[in-house]
């Protein structure tokens, strides 16, 4: 079962609480999405570890029923 | 994971300046991202190691302990995590990922 996109920005909101989140349908078969996390709480991280922080709020979906998420996270300008 | 499945990974990741996992091979890659990162690197015109997990399921299962992360590709240099391809794109377009494999001394060659 794919998962809705609503569903993965809620997750990532739950794990953290300051972020912005920007779902996109990549192929229109709402199963390769694109997210686009900006939170000012990755101010100062290196990029691996702001992108670990949203594999961490998603709980070990990603790479299971997860496959195909295209991550961009940023801190907000 | 195994203590001995770390260890094979650990020496491939120190015994090479630039290492990719990834999903095939780079003349055949299984899987878009893993094709993605390929082209990256060649574009780059970095030399660098690859590593099938398709082949290796020990391997397969131990980087995303190794390096605390889901996904395959993988990229390392100089010894060290540097992202997936993601991470990879975004320093590609901002020039991070040229600067980055000059800094270690990774054998690149412009691209014609």
């Amino acid at each position: 079962m794919p998962m809705e996109g609503a569903e993965i920005a809620a997750l990532i909101k739950a794990g953290i609480p300051d972020a912005e989140v920007e779902m996109t349908d990549l192929a229109g078969d709402g199963d390769h999405w694109s997210a686009r996390v900006v939170a000012p709480s990755f101010a100062g991280m290196p990029r691996v570890k702001q992108h670990q922080a949203v594999y961490a709020a998603l709980g070990g979906r990603m790479g299971g029923v997860l496959h195909a998420l295209q991550l961009t996270t940023a801190v907000p300008k | 994971m195994t203590d001995d499945t770390n260890a094979r990974i650990d020496a491939v990741v120190k015994n090479n300046p630039v290492v990719l996992f990834m999903k095939g091979t780079p003349l055949f890659p299984q899987c878009g991202f893993s094709s993605r990162a390929v082209a990256i690197l060649e574009r780059l015109g970095v030399a660098f190691e690859s590593v099938d997990v398709l082949q290796d399921q020990a391997i397969r299962q131990g980087i995303k302990g190794y390096s605390d992360w889901p996904t395959i590709p993988q990229l390392y240099v100089g010894g060290e995590f540097v992202g997936g391809s993601d991470i990879m794109m975004e320093m590609y377009e901002s020039g991070e990922l040229a600067a980055l494999f000059q800094n270690a001394g990774a054998a690149t060659a412009e691209a014609k």
